[in-house]
């Protein structure tokens, strides 16, 4: 039965290495052509670029592509965290209240609902006219990107709360503000953590977009920067880093999720 | 002394045209009675618990519960919902202790009672279960010993063990009578079930639809304490037979 089992699961993973091996393939071959040059550099070209931008020396500092993969990992990461808590910490109580009170939601649904359809990259001149090429203005995009999911997320769940569990603690005598903190925000909980989810990777693909016009650092300039100096195994590791990123930082709340709500995952088995 | 004392009651849900739920009921439930609340679904029995409960105020008559008009839900009126309502994310424990605990009550004056009631109900050694790891009759147990805990001398059950298979049902209300009998609160009992309504409770209301009233006053024969034994009396079906009749005559 185990070995079963095993010789399943070989096969499945043989089957979902074919077509990437396959593609790998191709792409080696592609790269390889001589009219391919300067355009597409083989999977090879791209791991021995990716090496030395990450342990690279950078000696006088010359060549950008030398060493500093670490620094603008770290310049991308911290623009995230900033503007993705920044949103979940303004997002979640605000969509608790909307979804909680009637009053709260009539004063700010409409400038949510009629601001929501502008996409974040359309800010993008506004934020550089206000902020300047500052790290500023790339967090209040990446901020952007992640409030509208959180806040409408928590919304939907603060209003799908069982009429019965709110019944249940004002039997019991809980006055307003124990409903909201102790039912409605539990109660919320998953659909604010789908919100987070949704909100975490807008805010990578807004830190991208902005990084590639209103600042000089982080994975999104290299990656613009980098197709200007015509170093296309950069730009290549440059993506396969950004996706990396978003995958680790999307575990990382699945991790806390699964912490946090044990008792929804128990429910879904 | 009437602890629940509802006159001249109605209910009427706006729209075209309007919703008449409940027409003109009176009733007085006496301290430590245990009575029961008969109909057809949509005749209006639990919007009358919901009006006992505070949940929904009434559009016209005069609603007492311990001589104060009822204008809001409270501890003093333990509900006890349908599908039992607990907090899925709180553990058993948790659950019970909630409303002491919102109400900001010193521990040592509730913890206690809490471990009692649910000894009472057959849950002690489920205090760290989360409600999802639950029969239904178990989480019914749950709903039964918050209340208790809460010190509720009025308890209103919507349906408890309606959603219950047929053997679970049966231990459940043998629970329940064993619990009045040990703590005498006053208890309002909605169903549809008339052999339920008949083991159960002191005086049954039987209720009728569209509009909602309250068609006739019953009181049940047997004595207490009572048994499953009960249950297959003479007196308990020629009960349920008058029960039976005084519905299907009156839907014609």
């Amino acid at each position: 039965m185990l070995l079963m089992n095993k010789a399943v699961h070989l096969k499945r993973l043989l089957l979902g290495l074919l077509v990437p091996a396959i593609v790998l393939l191709l792409w080696q071959w592609t790269g390889s052509q001589p009219n391919m040059a300067g355009i597409m550099p083989t999977p090879l070209k791209v791991l021995e670029g990716w090496h030395s931008w990450i342990f690279g020396s950078p000696g006088l500092g010359l060549n950008p592509y030398l060493g500093t993969w670490v620094s603008n990992v770290e310049y991308s990461s911290m623009r995230v965290v900033q503007g993705f808590v920044l949103a979940a910490v303004i997002g979640v109580p605000l969509g608790l209240l909307i979804g909680w009170s009637k009053l709260i939601a009539q004063m700010f649904d409409p400038l949510i609902q009629s601001l929501r359809p502008i996409p974040i990259t359309a800010w993008l001149p506004f934020s550089i006219a206000i902020f300047g090429i500052r790290d500023i203005g790339s967090i209040f995009l990446i901020f952007l990107g992640g409030f509208y999911a959180i806040v409408v997320n928590t919304t939907q769940g603060a209003r799908d709360v069982d009429r019965n569990l709110v019944r249940a603690a004002l039997m019991m005598g809980a006055n307003r503000s124990q409903l909201l903190y102790r039912v409605v925000l539990p109660a919320a909980m998953p659909s604010i953590f789908t919100g987070l989810r949704i909100g975490l990777g807008i805010s990578w693909t807004a830190v991208i977009v902005s990084e590639m016009v209103a600042v000089k650092s982080g994975l999104g300039y290299v990656l613009w920067d980098a197709y200007y100096m015509g170093r296309m195994d950069i730009v290549l590791a440059d993506m396969v880093s950004i996706g990396a990123m978003g995958f680790i930082s999307d575990r990382l709340i699945v991790f806390i999720e699964r912490k946090v709500l044990v008792w929804r995952i128990l429910q879904s088995h | 002394m009437s602890n629940i004392s509802i006159q001249q009651v109605c209910k009427v849900y706006p729209s075209a045209p309007p919703v008449i739920a409940l027409d003109n009921i009176n009733l007085e439930v006496n301290e430590g009675d245990f009575v029961a609340l008969l109909g057809p679904s949509g005749c209006g029995k639990s919007t009358l618990l919901n009006l006992i409960a505070g949940f929904e105020l009434p559009t016209s008559g005069s609603l007492l519960v311990n001589e104060r008009a009822v204008v809001a839900p409270g501890p003093d009126r333990g509900v006890v919902f349908q599908e039992a309502a607990l907090f899925p994310w709180l553990t058993v424990w948790e659950n019970v202790i909630f409303g002491p605990k919102v109400q900001g009550l010193p521990r040592a004056e509730y913890e206690e009672r809490a471990h009692e009631m649910l000894s009472i109900v057959g849950l002690h050694d489920f205090k760290q279960h989360l409600p999802i790891q639950l029969s239904g009759g178990m989480r019914q147990r749950v709903g039964i010993a918050r209340i208790l805990t809460l010190g509720s001398r009025v308890l209103l059950m919507d349906e408890p063990f309606g959603a219950l298979d047929a053997q679970t049902r049966l231990t459940m209300q043998e629970l329940l009578l064993s619990v009045w009998q040990k703590l005498k609160p006053t208890i309002l009992f909605v169903t549809h079930d008339i052999d339920e309504a008949i083991f159960l409770s002191n005086t049954i209301y039987v209720m009728s639809a569209r509009p909602g009233r309250i068609q006739s006053t019953l009181t049940v024969p047997l004595s207490r304490p009572r048994t499953v034994a009960d249950t297959a009396s003479e007196s308990f079906r020629k009960m349920k037979l008058d029960v039976l009749n005084l519905i299907r005559n009156h839907h014609g």
